[in-house]
């Protein structure tokens, strides 16, 4: 479904992405791991179109979108929740759930998934009219997720969802998340928290210093030694 | 007449200049609150809008229409002028700006000086440096007691009212407005949910423009002439305006377009002659260097705590 080959991105001078290659088949959970400044972010900033890459190729259903501006990708199917959420601070809950669905016109489907995320996430429907910038960190995650998932992606990247999260949200969100796989969207997860990452994802990468050093399932990460070591503090 | 009524008389006088202000204001405002870019050239937007209205003026009363209908005459004069102006705001923006949309912020800055002299020396080429002059069309008022209240002012009190409760309801409500303070607010995330960056500042730019021609008008008739340096001036108090309201919110623009002008009314209406209309634009500058020492993010400036 997604397919990155051999790509480059660059941060003015800096060399971020060294060569990226990776994939993600339709209806899997497949999960990037990573420290700080791995790179983690830029690659998925690089496949929504917001970082021009410079070399190398990004597909998606078979169609290279690497030259594509933002909007066309979204349009596409694929929405991303980005590092530290995003919320708009000044809009409603609600007003951040029609941007979610900015590039849709059909109003009754709309309505449809926006009763659908408010059942994933009851909390939503009663903050709906509250700004977004009042909300606690764990609702604005739930807020983030569910604006990406107005726009009815066919693939959600998630970037960090954990981050900054109180340990019982975090297990909420990846319930969520899981439940949203089952329903047929499939997912792209970068993660710091590798131990949960990989019990939920079927495939994980692992990335340093803007490469891919290590790919296998999931299940295998979380034995290899290498990796226990490294991201799971053993 | 006795002092109520000269404050009544000062402060409708203030709320006309005001509401001219507020309109210019909001394109200051709007077009930062997007881009973060003073466009120092938006008061030569409003001073080209006041010669598209003397020009269509001439050719509608040219027909006669300003006999016949004088409703429909400024009607069409309002629209010609908005469209006009759009489509300077639209350009500048394509042909200036955007190709500096990457650069050090200084870039558009110093840019947007240049596409105001540029602007200014071009309309002082092909209409000449000469004041021209809007025919006087309303003529006449409302007297209560000794207060005058002339039909030009609450003709643009009128259409400026108007103007701002449209906008509000378009910013507020409708799927572009919506967006436009999304971008406002998260370029960067704006983008990820699908909206055209470059689309919204455009339409910023045009809706800005369209509000400076409008003002443009109204002024000229208020005070018959027009020339080619008006925007200047009328330029830096509008900013004034909206680095007074808090630069970047909306609200905040028409808020310190009226308080400036009603600021302005009354220190050229109490400090006695001959000085005091002179010192009005020193009251009005006064302000705008008391706000960025005290209090730079204005009066209504935005200063929500964002989570982490």
């Amino acid at each position: 479904m997604l397919r990155l080959h051999n790509v480059h991105t660059f941060y003015g001078h800096i060399h971020a992405l060294k060569g990226v290659s990776l994939e993600v088949n339709q209806g899997e959970i497949v999960c990037l791991i990573g420290g700080n400044g791995a790179g983690k972010s830029t690659t998925l900033m690089s496949i929504c179109g917001i970082n021009k890459i410079r070399q190398g190729i990004i597909e998606f259903n078979g169609e290279p979108i690497m030259n594509k501006p933002p909007d066309q990708i979204v349009a596409m199917g694929i929405s991303q929740v980005p590092e530290g959420r995003r919320i708009f601070p000044r809009l409603t809950v609600l007003e951040n759930l029609e941007m979610g669905a900015f590039l849709r016109r059909d109003k009754a489907k709309i309505r449809e998934d926006l009763d659908h995320v408010f059942s994933l996430f009851p909390i939503l429907r009663e903050r709906q009219k509250q700004a977004g910038g009042t909300l606690s960190g764990g609702e604005q995650q739930m807020l983030a997720i569910a604006r990406a998932l107005m726009a009815r992606p066919k693939l959600l990247l998630l970037d960090e969802p954990s981050l900054g999260l109180a340990p019982m949200i975090v297990e909420q969100i990846f319930k969520i998340i899981k439940e949203i796989n089952e329903e047929g969207t499939t997912i792209f997860l970068v993660e710091q928290n590798a131990h949960m990452a990989l019990n939920l994802a079927q495939k994980g990468y692992v990335m340093e210093t803007g490469q891919i050093v290590m790919q296998d399932d999931a299940k295998a990460l979380l034995r290899d030694k290498r990796v226990r070591e490294a991201y799971l503090g053993e | 007449m006795s002092f109520l009524e000269y404050i009544i008389q000062q402060l409708i006088n203030g709320l006309t200049i005001g509401a001219v202000y507020a309109l210019i204001a909001l394109g200051y405002t709007m077009v930062y609150g997007i881009i973060e870019l003073i466009n120092f050239a938006h008061g030569e937007i409003y001073m080209i809008g006041a010669y598209i209205g003397i020009i269509t003026l001439g050719v509608l009363s040219a027909q006669g229409l300003t006999q016949s209908s004088l409703a429909l005459a400024m009607g069409i004069v309002l629209v010609v002028s908005m469209v006009y102006c759009a489509a300077y705001g639209f350009t500048m923006e394509r042909i200036a700006y955007r190709p500096l949309r990457q650069a050090p912020r200084l870039s558009p800055l110093i840019t947007a000086l240049g596409m105001s002299i540029f602007l200014q020396n071009y309309v002082m080429l092909t209409q000449g440096a000469r004041d021209k002059f809007f025919p006087p069309l309303f003529t006449g008022g409302i007297n209560i007691d000794e207060v005058r209240i002339s039909y030009i002012q609450v003709f643009i009190m009128g259409i400026s009212v108007l103007l701002m409760i449209a906008l509000q309801l378009f910013i507020k409500n409708t799927r572009l407005g919506k967006a436009m303070r999304a971008t406002a607010q998260d370029k960067k995330m704006a983008s990820l949910v699908g909206i055209n960056i470059d689309r919204v500042i455009s339409i910023t730019f045009i809706i800005g423009s369209s509000l400076a021609a409008v003002a443009g008008i109204m002024v000229g008739m208020y005070y018959g002439l027009v020339n080619f340096y008006i925007g200047y001036v009328a330029g830096l108090k509008a900013f004034t305006a909206a680095v007074l309201g808090g630069i970047g919110n909306i609200a905040g623009a028409m808020l310190g377009g009226f308080l400036l002008g009603l600021l302005e009314a009354f220190a050229a209406g109490f400090i006695p002659p001959p000085h005091g209309a002179q010192y009005k634009d020193v009251f009005a500058f006064t302000i705008l260097v008391l706000v960025l020492i005290f209090r730079p993010s204005g009066l209504l400036g935005e200063q929500v705590a964002e989570k982490i």
